[in-house]
C-alpha cells in the first residue's frame, strides 16, 4: 500500500475530518485533504487525482451515499476505493451502500485499528 | 374541559327526546308542528355551536400560546424571543461547546505526542550507553559525555512531565462541557414535552370541533411510501429496538452483515 497516496475525507463536521486525519497520519498517510459535503468533494474529485476516499453518510448539500452513487456512475472516477465511516447503522443501509459499491464500511464510534484494519483489507483487495 | 362537555350531551338529549316526537308528528301529518320541532333541534344545535365555538376559541388561543411560538412576525412584537427560536439557540450552544471541546482536548493530545515520545526516545537511547557503562565498555570521555546527558535528561524530563501534567488538566477541565450542555438539554426536553402536551390538546379539540358540528372525515389518505433507493439518514440509532428498526450493534455486525453479501 503506498503510504503517500492522496486521500480525500469527507465529513460536515470538522471535529471528525481532524479525528479520520489525525488517525491516517499515525497510520502514516500523510497525504490528506479535506472537503465537508459531496457538493464540495466532487470538483476536488474531478481534477484532484485522489487514491483513496473516506466519506460520511449523513450531511447537508451531498450525502456520502449520494456521493459514492455519483462517483460510481462517473467514468473517470467509477474505480476509487470508498470508504464509508458512518453512524447510519440500520442494515438496510449497510447493504444500500455495499449494493452501490462502497468498498469498505466502519460504523461510529470506531477505534484507530478497525480503520487500519479496513483501509488494509480494501487495498489488499484492489 | 369538564364542565364543558355538558353542552354537547344536553344537545343529544334534546335530540333523542324530540326525534320521536317528529316521527309521530309526521306520521299523523301534522307538519307545521313537525318544522316547529326541526326548528327547535336545528336552534338548540345553532346554539350549542357558537358557544363551543367561543370556548374552543378561548382553548385555541391558550393551546398556541403554550406552543412558545414566535409570532413576533405576525403580532409586530419584537421584544421577546419564542422558547422554540431560543431552544434552537440552546442547541446550537451545545454543537459549539462540544466542538471546542473536542478540539481543546485534540489540541493538547497533539502537543502531548511529541513530548512522550522524545522522552521515550532519550531514555531508550541512555538506558543503551547506561548498559555499556555497567558493562564497563565505557572510556572515560564517553562516560563524561553520558554524564552531561544525564543531567540534560533529567532536566528535560522535569520540564516535559510538567507541561505533560498541566496539558492533562486541561483535557479534563475541557470536559467540564458535559455539565453545561447537560442542563441545556434537560431544558430542550421539558419545552418539547410542552410542546408534545400542547399538541395532543389541540387534537383533542379538533375531535371536538368534529363531533358539534357533525363532520365527518374521509379516510386520510395512508402515506404513501416514497420510493426511493437512496435511505434517508438519521445519524445514531437512539432506542433502536423500541422504534422497531433493525439495526446493527457494531462493527463486528456490520462485518459479518458485508461478508454475507460476498465482501
Amino acid at each position: 500500500m503506498n503510504k503517500d497516496m492522496k486521500i480525500l475525507i469527507v465529513d460536515d463536521f470538522a471535529t471528525m475530518r481532524r479525528i479520520v486525519k489525525n488517525l491516517l497520519r499515525d497510520l502514516g498517510f500523510n497525504n490528506t485533504h479535506e472537503a465537508d459535503d459531496g457538493l464540495t468533494a466532487i470538483p476536488m474529485l474531478n481534477t484532484g487525482n485522489f487514491d483513496f476516499v473516506v466519506t460520511d453518510w449523513n450531511m447537508p448539500g451531498m450525502t456520502g451515499f449520494d456521493l459514492l452513487k455519483h462517483i460510481r456512475a462517473d467514468p473517470e472516477l467509477k474505480d476509487l476505493p470508498i470508504l464509508m465511516v458512518t453512524a447510519e447503522s440500520k442494515r438496510e443501509q449497510i447493504i444500500a451502500a455495499a449494493q452501490a459499491g462502497v468498498n469498505g464500511y466502519i460504523v461510529k464510534p470506531f477505534t484507530a485499528a478497525v480503520l487500519k484494519e479496513k483501509i488494509e483489507k480494501i487495498f489488499e483487495r484492489l | 374541559m369538564t364542565d364543558q362537555s355538558s353542552q354537547p350531551e344536553n344537545f343529544e338529549q334534546l335530540l333523542r327526546s324530540t326525534t320521536g316526537e317528529l316521527i309521530e308528528k309526521i306520521e299523523q301529518g301534522e307538519l307545521v308542528d313537525a318544522v316547529n320541532l326541526l326548528q327547535q333541534i336545528n336552534d338548540a344545535r345553532n346554539k350549542n355551536l357558537y358557544l363551543e365555538v367561543g370556548r374552543l376559541t378561548r382553548a385555541l388561543h391558550d393551546a398556541i400560546r403554550d406552543f412558545h411560538l414566535d409570532t413576533s412576525a405576525v403580532v409586530g412584537a419584537e421584544d421577546e424571543f419564542s422558547d422554540i427560536s431560543d431552544a434552537a439557540d440552546r442547541l446550537n450552544y451545545v454543537i459549539n461547546l462540544t466542538q471546542d471541546a473536542a478540539n481543546t482536548t485534540m489540541d493538547k493530545v497533539d502537543e502531548c505526542m511529541p513530548l512522550a515520545s522524545d522522552l521515550g526516545d532519550e531514555a531508550r537511547s541512555l538506558r543503551e550507553e547506561w548498559a555499556r557503562l555497567k558493562r564497563r565498555e565505557m572510556k572515560p570521555e564517553e562516560f563524561r559525555d553520558l554524564y552531561k546527558r544525564m543531567d540534560t535528561f533529567l532536566e528535560s524530563t522535569e520540564q516535559k512531565t510538567t507541561r505533560l501534567s498541566s496539558n492533562f488538566s486541561e483535557i479534563t477541565l475541557a470536559q467540564g462541557y458535559q455539565d453545561l450542555t447537560g442542563q441545556v438539554v434537560k431544558k430542550v426536553i421539558v419545552l418539547v414535552h410542552e410542546v408534545e402536551d400542547s399538541l395532543v390538546d389541540l387534537v383533542k379539540m379538533a375531535s371536538q370541533v368534529d363531533k358539534i358540528t357533525g363532520i365527518r372525515h374521509e379516510n386520510a389518505q395512508q402515506k404513501t411510501e416514497v420510493v426511493d433507493d437512496s435511505p434517508t439518514p438519521e445519524g445514531p440509532a437512539i432506542n433502536a429496538e423500541k422504534r422497531g428498526i433493525e439495526v446493527v450493534s457494531g462493527q463486528d455486525e456490520v462485518d459479518d452483515l458485508l461478508s454475507s453479501l460476498g465482501f
